[in-house]
């Protein structure tokens, strides 16, 4: 494993001074790529053709002084990210020769930026799943200790960064899809407010919840990468025309007098002690940094869990309806009917867990069923956001775990889809409310990173990532890199 | 046992928007298959629909124009199934919100009697594309182009009792959505279609029976027939001491016929939820408001007005005002014409209607243009050509031959008003008719009509009628 993972900041530096160029760098970021991608599977696809196409451009765009602070940084996309001639699989075999005609706005806005995609990084299928398992491509293993997961579903991203291959990489992040495994792998995962970003070109899991965001090593990355990202989207009608705040410019700003809310909820039994010792640690250094600490309620946090598999489902098996194997994506051989070829198609293309939630969504939806688990769980998704909005009356930010537990092992929950959704205990409440939140590591718990969760009000990025800056200023848990002696 | 027949329409009609109703593709109809689909349309993985604002303004003007609530917040959702041509695998509809709610309208049945019609609502949705199974050797073809065109789908009420009703009710919907330019009402093009649900129930029964829905009824023809088809089924069947079952029922105009396609246990379960791609319509009294200025003159008030202010025949205005070109021409012709609207509207009536009938013109294309047709019209009133006369300057108008100047003098049709010219006609005629003089002076008055024929005969039709009438009573006494 590399011990050297320069962050963005730093190659922005060296590439501004003349001191490396983007082909050099994205040289050696395949063939750190070539040489550890094996072990990680981190990858699904390398475009390393295109990317050095990319990086010639974005030395002559520096050449003719036109570079901007990402122009020629290598960079990764999730696999859920539509890329312009570039195979788009979603983890799934039902896409795995899919090429779209189109780019993502996120993929468009990075390009325009500068940023070099060396390549399209492993997930859970259609992003379902904590655990990255589910993909059709294997499993991502955790560069921490290959033995256990990443975390998903954007666990090749988190893997990807935490193992030095890209200094960031794009996430989605539906129910804790960027912070769960970004708190898994040791890498900081940014979840923007629900709008913030675009979803057009995203391939859809649940749309009410899903949020485009980023991996990187530092929150002072991670504002890099988002002020590039964020903005209304006239293809996204959910996207919001609210302005854009400069990321930068605040993440220097002093904590002192600033309330960080504690909700005992999410120091529950269920909490792994020594996780809760890292994030108690993490709440003291707040402390050291001028900030009070004070206990605040979230009472209807314990109902985000079933809230959330019941809503992210329904809109699953609504969303992905599409892939009928009609126009494009796999199409089963030997139908002789209509349906048949329906059924054959979906049954062949989809794996095991996109099919679970397909089935619980259908029957969430279904006459009869629809008051008792859709139309309650709007309910139960609006007290849930209801308390959220009420804590934030009091404090700035809402700090906790990310996950209950550290990286757990390949095939250790695979047969329990319960105890798999658990994992995203304390990070499914945030998408319900649409709140931006951020992972930072903040210490190790059997050798294995633990994350530290803040979350922020609606636009609250500057927020979280003032804190999650200064927090880093103050520790080095991010600097920790697989391989080393935590 | 005599039966009441409970009829409800459900209208599809397309709204006249340029760019489909989530995507920018064109709603031209007619285009090579699938030109008109972007990946939008196409349910691309990762697209998104965005709103055209025009589809809602379209029904909002609807909503305003039969007096129904305008929603002030109104929720697109989905309707899941699956079918080739529908390829993201739902429609986006509306269900619980729709943004029309609670109007009516009045239709004026061919008894001339008045009846209101219940309008329980009017969505937005989008349309399907088209399966085409034809000359493709045995496998199917999906055209997409219509996928993605915004559609008011309009609900009534189960007010109707006979087929009549519902058909004129059809009709009503269709004169009013051109009135308002939201729908081009082309029922060949698909542009504005119709289901009908229908049941019967023993007169004097409140519960309602049993309904079919009866789908295909692209014409007003068809509606009637497949309504009376299937009221005579429905009795048939309960009189036999059988039951009518909940179904989805196929028009066969060929064979005038319904047949069933599917049972309520086969219907699909659409599984309807709010769309989250989409935020809901929100609209406020100044949008609204704007709205309604943008209202056209509606045809019960436009039919009003012209019995009132012109003094025209009921059964004249019921044809002048059943579109809004036809409507707008005659008022341009008698415009033209200023103090003699009957007769301009004889002429749209008559003649210029015949013509655009015979042809397969429509007005907006007329070769007679209304300022044409009211310069021929003051000829008329003018003594320069006989009423007969400018038929046939009428017809060369139509043909393209120029103005009614124009051809009054090229084919010498200018009526003959000198009086000495006629009296010389006279006398020539009664010379050459004396046994007829006797008998018209033995009393016989019935001869006078055989003498003006004569006379316009000889004057190849252009004797002012008045004045050879005149001459000859003067001359015969």
């Amino acid at each position: 494993m590399p011990t050297a993972r320069p962050t963005i900041a730093e190659l922005a530096g060296q590439l501004a001074a003349g001191d490396t160029s983007s082909r050099e760098l994205t040289e050696a970021t395949l063939a750190r790529i070539e040489a550890a991608d094996a072990d990680l599977n981190a990858f699904i696809n390398v475009c390393a053709e295109a990317a050095l196409a990319e990086a010639d451009a974005a030395d002559a765009r520096r050449a003719r002084g036109e570079a901007g602070p990402l122009t020629g940084v290598p960079f990764a996309h999730k696999d859920i990210f539509c890329t312009r001639g570039v195979t788009t699989t979603c983890g799934s075999h039902m896409l795995e020769n899919f090429v779209p005609p189109y780019d993502a706005t996120v993929v468009a806005r990075l390009k325009d930026a500068g940023l070099v995609t060396v390549g399209k990084t492993n997930m859970d299928e259609f992003a379902m799943g904590s655990s990255n398992e589910t993909s059709y491509f294997g499993a991502v293993r955790n560069p921490w200790d290959t033995a256990c997961t990443p975390g998903g579903s954007s666990g090749g991203s988190a893997a990807a960064v935490a193992a030095g291959l890209v200094p960031a990489a794009t996430g989605t992040d539906t129910g804790g899809s960027i912070r769960q495994p970004a708190a898994l792998t040791g890498v900081t995962g940014l979840k923007p407010t629900y709008g913030r970003v675009s979803r057009f070109g995203m391939i859809a899991f649940a749309s009410s919840l899903d949020q485009a965001g980023v991996l990187a090593l530092t929150a002072e990355d991670a504002a890099l990468v988002l002020q590039a990202m964020a903005g209304f989207d006239p293809h996204d009608s959910t996207s919001t025309d609210a302005p854009v705040a400069d990321y930068a410019a605040s993440l220097n700003n002093e904590l002192k007098g600033k309330r960080i809310g504690v909700p005992g909820e999410f120091f529950d039994a269920g909490l792994d002690p020594a996780c809760e010792q890292a994030v108690r640690g993490a709440l003291a250094e707040f402390e050291q940094l001028g900030a009070s600490v004070v206990d605040v309620s979230l009472p209807h946090l314990g109902l985000s869990v079933p809230t959330y598999y019941i809503v992210a489902p329904a809109e699953a098996s609504s969303n992905l309806s599409r892939f009928d194997g009609l126009r494009f994506g796999h199409r089963a051989a030997g139908a002789e009917t209509l349906e048949e070829l329906y059924k054959k198609t979906r049954q062949e293309g989809f794996g095991a867990e996109v099919k679970r939630r397909i089935m619980t969504g259908t029957y969430v939806l279904s006459a009869g069923y629809y008051d008792a688990y859709y139309l309650k769980a709007q309910q139960t998704r609006q007290l849930i956001a209801d308390d959220f909005r009420q804590a934030f009356e009091t404090v700035d930010l809402i700090a906790g775990p990310t996950t209950p537990t550290p990286a757990f092992r390949l095939g250790e929950k695979t047969d329990d889809p319960v105890q798999m959704y658990l994992n995203d205990i304390y990070t499914i409440g945030v998408n319900l409310a649409g709140l931006p939140g951020i992972s930072v590591p903040c210490g190790f718990a059997d050798n294995l990173p633990v994350g530290l969760q803040l979350i922020g009000p609606h636009f609250g990025e500057s927020v979280v990532l003032n804190f999650a800056h200064q927090y880093q200023q103050a520790t080095d848990w991010h600097q920790q890199v697989p391989g080393d002696a935590p | 046992m005599s039966w009441e027949t409970v009829i409800g329409l459900e209208i599809h009609a397309q709204l006249a928007t340029r760019s489909k109703i989530f995507s920018g593709s064109s709603t031209a109809y007619g285009a090579e298959p699938n030109t008109q689909a972007n990946l939008v349309d196409l349910g691309y993985p990762g697209v998104l629909p965005v709103l055209n604002t025009d589809a809602v303004r379209l029904a909002v003007k609807f909503g305003l124009a039969i007096g129904a609530q305008i929603a002030p917040r109104s929720v697109f959702a989905r309707k899941n199934y699956f079918y080739p041509d529908l390829p993201k695998g739902y429609q986006i509809s509306q269900y619980e919100l729709p943004i029309v709610q609670a109007g009516s309208l009045q239709i004026r049945l061919p008894d001339g009697s008045l009846k209101t019609v219940g309008i329980t609502r009017a969505h937005l949705e989008e349309d399907a594309g088209k399966s085409l199974h034809e000359n493709l050797q045995g496998a199917s073809g999906i055209d997409l182009n219509r996928a993605g065109t915004p559609l008011l789908e309009i609900v009534s009420e189960p007010d109707m009792r006979s087929p009549v009703e519902a058909a004129t009710y059809m009709r009503t919907i269709h004169q009013l959505v051109r009135y308002l330019g939201i729908c081009d009402g082309n029922m060949q093009e698909g542009s504005f279609r119709c289901d009908a649900n229908v049941s019967v129930r023993p007169q004097g029964q409140q519960e309602l029976g049993t309904r079919a829905e009866l789908k295909n009824l692209n014409s007003f023809r068809f509606v009637e027939k497949a309504i009376e088809f299937e009221v005579e089924r429905q009795i048939d069947l309960l009189e036999a001491g059988g039951e009518v079952v909940q179904e989805t029922r196929l028009y066969d105009a060929d064979r005038d016929e319904t047949r069933s396609m599917r049972s309520k246990e086969e219907a699909n379960d659409y599984r309807y939820f709010p769309d989250p791609d989409l935020l809901p319509i929100v609209l406020d009294e100044a949008f609204i408001a704007e709205v309604r200025e943008e209202l056209p003159e509606l045809p019960e008030a436009k039919r009003a007005r012209f019995i009132a202010d012109y003094g025209l025949r009921e059964d004249d205005v019921d044809i002048l005002v059943a579109s809004r070109p036809l409507a707008d021409y005659f008022e341009a012709v008698a415009g033209t014409v200023k103090d003699d609207p009957k007769l301009a509207a004889n002429w749209v009536v008559g003649e210029l209607s015949g013509a655009l009938n015979r042809d397969g013109v429509d007005i907006d294309a007329s070769r007679v243009p209304p300022h044409a047709l009211g310069e021929l019209l003051l000829r008329i009133k003018d003594g320069t050509v006989s009423g007969k006369l400018a038929k046939e300057v009428f017809e060369a108008m139509w043909a393209g031959e120029g103005g009614a100047d124009e051809i009054i003098d090229s084919k010498g049709l200018k009526q003959i008003t000198d009086t000495g010219a006629i009296e010389k006609i006279v006398d020539e005629v009664l010379a050459a008719n004396a046994a007829q003089v006797q008998q018209y002076r033995d009393g016989n008055q019935k001869v006078l009509g055989f003498f003006v024929g004569q006379v316009m005969k000889a004057s190849q039709g252009k004797a002012n009628p008045r004045q050879v009438n005149e001459i000859l009573r003067k001359k015969l006494s």
